[in-house]
């Protein structure tokens, strides 16, 4: 399968105010991200929060303009060529955020917020020819019929079903990748997994590739199914693979933290006290991000090597950023 | 031993044209030094029960009828008809509360140690002239240094903070420390870590189970997670739609996962060491407190729905081990609906 989209060495800084008397500052929130996303795959991207996931995606939709590095759609440079081609990607790109009800105007109604985008891009449709591709996009999500929605205000929704709606707006213009950021952690939970079912068919059927970012490891490992994982740190990628070696046999001392650090839902296994391999709780602000390994001031098993420059490390297909890899303990989980 | 006791609760919010029926007639215990988990979503009336047990339903809601009953010692304190005096120095000394999202519970202009010296100030107000004690400056000093010493946070640096110079995870182990202030027996923890990261949620729950057998202290913890609930809980309550599904120790609950609606929860909650095909969603929507469906209100969306079930409300049908389930398919005491 060749790659739909591929980030090559990006980096993105922002510059930090410093006011009156105090210089501005640059901070690096990714460096080097190479990531390439295969046409039909899942790839989910896992991180706390401030480690740069949802910048990933505001750069693979589009939204953000990357200050280094090279990002290529289908082959081709996505800032190289000429506007049109750039909105024909953005059309092929589409966005999912965590917030359905900020992200539908709350006094349009369902019909209006879809039809909008269709009409936009497909100017030659007739009216019942919209009205048609609507009818199945709204079959296509599961909400049906149609017609109990489509003059419904935002507000008179369930969370679930608003979800299906951006969902349903996102395929409107058959796109090639969707990029769903949190798209179940503000709906309930009994919700959540009808959701993640709904982008596997869309996934399947359509054969629609998938960025899920979230910081939610267990959704992630439910969602790549056979699929890539990349887990994030402090702008950097810190281990990327098949989701199932990533999860199973992880290979970075944080990775190592973060699955320690999830409970599991059966009260026999999680009671079982484990310690989290990790130095301390919290979080290196990204302004002092260590210059070697990111994980550095953490890490339980770092040295002086580990404080300057690291190169990448290939254990069974598993992309991992630590000099130490091979001399973990073992993983026992 | 049980610290508190709710019996029959029902709860209303009273609006202009309807009132809307938050929780009904729901039975409920919290047993002493233990932790017990309500589990819900939202709407389900999770933190309606907990705002009961410190009489401060937000209005309009009010308690219609039932009771609370706090146990301090051999005395039993009616929560729900104390008069505001006794509530202003009920509250805290007694039940202490971690608010969801610390950063909004906190004074933003005031340095942290200044708002537990304050709390300590008033609520020494509240006692009986003849045994008010002065709490002197150094006093409060070295009480507060113990208690963010206790959650291991640099005391010396976060007294003189304000709470915007201290990070979200700190600042809920500050509102964890804050909460043993005046030495509660039970402490309410709302959603105490829906705004943190996997690690630190991990972190503070590790910390709050510490507090708990070391102090003895009960804590009552509303969420979400079930996950959660499996790790760190003693007991569970399932509530949904406002009434109280199913109750009894964690253990119990998760193996036998006999009320439909909280094996729908195990079974479609994804994790980390399971198989992901036997996973399965719950159909349907969850309910409307506007529009509640008749009879159980779990039955729209349940798979083992039977006639009765659409018109009638079951009762709570109790097993030996003190297992609660508000199901019909327990009716007769045997479990029905194996799969």
């Amino acid at each position: 399968m060749p790659d739909i989209i591929e980030l090559d060495n990006v980096g993105m800084s922002f510059e930090k105010k410093g006011g009156i008397f105090r210089q501005n500052k640059r901070i690096d929130v990714l460096r080097n991200i190479d990531l390439n996303i295969k046409e039909g795959s899942i790839v989910a991207v896992v991180g706390e929060s401030g480690c740069g996931k949802t910048t990933v995606g505001k750069i693979i939709t589009g939204l953000l303009k990357p200050t280094s590095g090279e990002i290529r759609f289908g082959g081709k440079n996505l800032y190289g060529f000429s506007l049109t081609d750039f909105s024909r990607t953005r059309e092929l790109v589409q966005f999912v955020q965590q917030d359905s009800y900020a992200a539908l105007n709350p006094v349009r109604t369902i019909y209006q917020s879809l039809s909008a985008p269709i009409r936009h891009h497909y100017k030659n449709y007739s009216v019942a020819e919209v009205d048609d591709k609507i009818n199945n996009i709204m079959a296509m999500v599961g909400l049906t019929p149609p017609e109990q929605f489509l003059s419904k205000f935002p507000h008179m929704l369930s969370g679930g079903q608003r979800q299906r709606i951006l969902m349903a707006r996102a395929i409107s213009l058959e796109p090639k990748l969707i990029v769903a950021d949190e798209p179940v952690s503000m709906i309930d939970v009994s919700l959540r997994l009808s959701i993640l079912n709904l982008m596997n068919e869309l996934n399947e059927k359509l054969g629609i590739s998938f960025v899920y970012i979230t910081h939610d490891l267990a959704t992630a490992r439910y969602i790549a199914r056979e699929g890539n994982i990349c887990v994030m740190y402090l702008g950097e990628i810190v281990e990327y693979g098949n989701v199932n070696e990533v999860i199973g046999f992880p290979k970075h001392p944080y990775t190592r933290a973060l699955i320690s650090a999830v409970p599991v839902p059966d009260p026999e296994v999680a009671k079982r006290e484990k310690p989290i391999p990790i130095k301390s709780m919290e979080i290196t602000p990204l302004e002092n991000r260590p210059e070697g390994c990111v994980f550095f001031d953490r890490c339980p098993y770092a040295d002086e090597k580990c404080k300057s420059r690291i190169d990448y490390a290939y254990v069974n297909g598993v992309k991992v950023k630590c000099r130490k890899t091979e001399e973990l303990p073992e993983w026992i989980n | 031993m049980n610290i508190v006791e709710i019996r029959n609760i029902v709860i209303d919010y009273k609006l202009k044209k309807y009132s809307l029926r938050a929780v009904d007639n729901v039975d409920f215990d919290i047993a002493a030094g233990k932790i017990t988990a309500l589990v819900g979503e939202s709407g389900s009336g999770k933190t309606t029960i907990a705002s009961s047990l410190l009489n401060c339903i937000s209005s309009p809601g009010q308690i219609v009828s039932g009771s609370v009953t706090f146990k301090d010692g051999e005395r039993e304190i009616r929560v729900e008809s104390l008069d505001e005096n006794s509530l202003n120095a009920f509250r805290w000394e007694k039940i202490s509360m971690v608010f969801q999202g610390a950063q909004s519970a906190l004074n933003p202009v005031v340095t942290i140690f200044n708002q537990f010296y304050e709390t300590m100030l008033v609520h020494e107000n509240y006692k009986p002239k003849d045994s008010r004690v002065k709490i002197t400056k150094e006093a409060a000093e070295k009480r507060v240094r113990y208690l963010l010493d206790f959650v291991n946070l640099d005391a010396d640096r976060v007294m003189a903070a304000y709470p915007h110079e201290l990070s979200g995870g700190m600042k809920q182990r500050v509102m964890i420390a804050f909460s043993l202030l005046l030495d509660p027996s039970l402490i309410i923890l709302d959603e105490p870590t829906t705004a943190l990261d996997v690690i630190t949620q991990d972190f503070i729950f590790r910390l709050l189970r510490k507090i708990n057998r070391e102090t003895g202290v009960a804590m009552l913890l509303l969420t979400h997670d079930i996950s959660v609930v499996a790790k760190y809980a003693d007991y569970v309550g399932v509530m949904y739609g406002g009434r109280l599904m199913e109750y009894g120790a964690v253990e119990d609950v998760f193996r036998d996962k006999l009320h439909p609606y909280t094996r729908g929860l195990i079974n479609s909650t994804p994790a980390i060491n399971k198989d992901v095909s036997l996973l399965k969603p719950i159909g349907g929507e969850p309910p409307n407190l506007l529009d509640m469906p008749s009879g159980c209100k779990f039955h729209p969306r349940c798979p083992y729905c039977r006639e009765e079930c659409k018109t009638i409300e079951p009762e709570t049908f109790s097993k030996e081990n003190g297992h609660k389930i508000k199901c019909f398919l327990y009716s007769d005491g045997e479990d029905k609906c194996r799969i």
